[in-house]
């Protein structure tokens, strides 16, 4: 519970912690001794502002990510072939929502409310995975992004599990259990495809063809490319190079591919008895980054989308806070106003009353 | 009880289930508040897995849903009302879920043949009543925009729920006093979320029946001509 | 807070009966039934859960890092309130 209760604190940490401007050389010792002790860095600890604000950064275009990254994959709920596979995905856009929406909290843990976050990313001062700037055009689409998308994600992700702020890695474990799922039934729906028709193997091949390349992009810009990469390991929010974790996934990939009957698009992928690695075909860099300037082929669509469900969305949001506003009184809240009268006593009024209601429903 | 008639049945029930589902999955990526993305998605698993449930009772769910033509399909036109705001989503759930709350808690009590899935189906669609009226209080009752936008989706959907209380063949049930414990439930949701019953008709002025007897609203046309698309492109292919 | 920004609530769910609720995240709602209710959907769809609170993250105190020392180090140094402080001679059961 000790680490539940630091959580807890979600607030405005930012302005309750000692030192959220400067850190003393005892803070920073402190920080420093914490992160090489791989302890966790909990949200009431004094921290580096850098430090803070890398990992709202990141954990906010990793929210980002899951939220407009619904969309590719919702294109095709109403057109899913069978009901099993639209069950299967409605399950999957809806978990990623909850995983936007576990990130999100993590966020807020470092004194950035989901609302300001969300302005960014529709005000495009914020960012999200490049990768769901291309559309689905197949229901082959829907496996290519299970498989190499969600593969890629995870790659990136189960090292997160340790990444040294905790909200962040515990957001991360929830999401890494609940994203096993997800790869695997990409794989399974490429599977069907491959081994079903000559259209429907054609119409894997095609997914695959597409997805690929994107794919070894989301590992972002090589090595000595990237900006952020050395101070975020140092901090062990990010705990492998772009490199490395990018070569991981192909090594992964390729037996997985032959195994599905499917060829990944790139001549020069061959095993490397030396390395113990497969070597691969240069990445288009030029394309990465012309997707990220805003040039790919559906950056305005989804951003526009998100921007209109969000304003669409906006007087049912007033709706249920003016509701509450009005009945603060009653209801629900009763019990809260009782434990008010009461001290700390209350906490377990509050409880119960939850536990009461939750049974109600169970 | 006739295989026939249990056969329409389970066709009845599982097209509401499983339209409705899919107007609810056309919101993923839509919804107001992200919050209520994973709500309502629950809600269209929940009636998705009743569908499968009921038209494998009837033969292959897949050739079921996706190889019939629309006016094989016995879904009430309610569920195929296009989702509009979410005052009419919410609208058409009340309705829905009301009637499908207690609908199902009769079938469970009983000895027929949809008694298990009934009892089962009854926790789940009681959670989706509940989100609905919920809802109906929080939209009804708080903002003056929110007010008047759940009235003209509750009037507008009104006179599609008088075909719920068309008896079923096959479903042993006290359809008049379902709709009189309808009217009473949702007549009371509506007033403590300072709404009214609409007064207008239930029914549409139009004598060759509704979405139980395969005749629907055309809307449901288009729906399905996405929904069928791609399965019935691909002849004899399995997914 | 803007009229559109629901608060933020703490949630807490029983995994199984028996044991105690734990801290499983936070979400946004207008008030305490929608919080329930949003917990439900989100920390539970797997079936994680048997019980669930929400608490108003507004209404939790919390133990600040600075007071660490003093609030924490005192329960450290009694080790005498572990069995693991006491010799048992070898032989000795149920003790």
């Amino acid at each position: 519970m000790a680490t539940a209760a630091a959580h807890l604190t979600t607030g405005t940490p930012a302005h309750d912690a000692p030192d959220g401007a400067e850190g003393t050389d005892g803070n920073q010792r402190a920080f420093d001794a914490a992160v090489a002790a791989d302890e966790r860095i909990e949200p009431r600890d004094w921290m580096p502002d850098a430090y803070r604000a890398t990992l709202v950064r990141q954990i906010a275009q990793h929210a980002h990510s899951e939220i407009i990254g619904m969309q590719p994959e919702a294109n095709w709920i109403t057109r899913a072939p069978s009901l099993r596979r639209k069950a299967i995905l409605m399950a999957k856009v809806q978990d990623e929502a909850g995983h936007g929406l576990y990130l999100y909290s993590a966020a807020e843990t470092l004194g950035t409310s989901r609302e300001e976050l969300l302005d960014k990313l529709h005000t495009g001062r914020q960012k999200y995975s490049s990768i769901f700037n291309y559309p689905t055009l197949t229901w082959a689409d829907v496996g290519a992004i299970g498989w190499l998308v969600d593969g890629a994600a995870i790659t990136n992700q189960v090292p997160l599990c340790r990444c040294s702020y905790g909200p962040y890695a515990r957001a991360m474990v929830r999401i890494c259990k609940e994203e096993s799922f997800h790869q695997r039934q990409g794989y399974e729906l490429l599977l069907a495809l491959s081994r079903g028709t000559p259209e429907q193997h054609a119409m894997a091949q095609d997914a695959v063809n597409r997805w690929w390349w994107p794919s070894l992009m989301m590992f972002g810009p090589p090595d000595d490319a990237s900006q952020h990469s050395a101070q975020s390991m140092a901090w062990k929010i990010k705990r492998h190079s772009n490199d490395e974790l990018r070569q991981r996934f192909v090594d992964i990939c390729v037996p997985q591919a032959e195994s599905l009957g499917l060829t990944l698009p790139d001549p020069d992928l061959k095993w490397n008895e030396e390395r113990g690695h497969h070597d691969f075909g240069a990445i288009d860099w030029t394309e990465f980054q012309a997707v990220l300037k805003g040039n790919g082929p559906c950056n305005e669509q989804r951003l526009t989308q998100r921007r209109r469900a969000h304003d669409e969305g906006a007087w049912v949001r007033e709706a249920a806070a003016a509701h509450a506003a009005k009945h603060s009184g009653r209801t629900g809240a009763t019990d809260s106003a009782g434990t008010g009268a009461t001290g700390t006593a209350g906490t377990t009024d509050t409880a119960d009353a939850a536990g009461r209601t939750g049974a109600k429903q169970a | 009880m006739t295989a026939t008639v249990a056969t329409t049945a389970a066709l009845a029930l599982g097209d509401d289930a499983l339209v409705l589902s899919h107007r609810l999955g056309e919101w993923a990526g839509h919804a107001p508040v992200l919050e209520e993305e994973v709500a309502l998605a629950n809600i269209a698993l929940d009636l998705l897995g009743q569908a499968r449930v009921l038209l494998s009772m009837v033969g292959d769910e897949d050739e079921l849903a996706y190889l019939r033509e629309e006016r094989a399909f016995t879904n009430l036109q309610l569920v195929e009302q296009p989702n509009g705001d979410f005052a009419h989503t919410i609208a058409r759930q009340l309705y829905f879920s009301t009637y499908q709350h207690l609908l199902y808690a009769a079938l469970a009590g009983g000895e027929g043949e949809f008694a298990p899935l009934a009892a089962k189906a009854v926790n789940e669609v009681a959670y989706h009543r509940d989100h609905a009226e919920q809802w109906t209080l929080r939209l009804g009752d708080g903002t003056d925009v929110g007010h008047e936008r759940m009235r003209r989706a509750c009037e507008a959907l009104w006179r599609f729920t008088g075909e719920m209380f068309q008896p079923v063949a096959g479903l042993d049930v006290d359809w008049a006093g379902l709709e009189a414990a309808w009217l009473e439930s949702v007549g009371d949701v509506l007033e403590r979320a300072t709404l009214t019953l609409p007064e207008g008709p239930r029914v549409t002025a139009w004598s060759a029946g509704a979405g139980r007897q395969g005749v629907h609203t055309e809307p449901f046309g288009r729906m399905l001509a996405e929904m069928q698309h791609l399965h019935r492109s691909h002849p004899g292919a399995s997914w | 807070m803007t009229n559109t920004d629901w608060p933020l609530w703490e949630v807490f769910v029983r995994s199984r009966r028996g044991l105690s609720h734990t801290h499983a995240g936070s979400l946004h709602a207008p008030d305490a039934e929608m919080a329930l209710r949003n917990a439900r959907d989100l920390y539970t769809r797997r079936g994680e859960g048997v019980s669930i609170w929400v608490v108003p993250s507004a209404a939790i105190t919390a133990s600040s890092p600075d007071e660490k020392d003093p609030f924490f180090e005192p329960a450290a140094d009694k080790p005498y309130r572990h069995p693991t402080f006491y010799e048992i001679p070898e032989g000795v059961e149920h003790l």
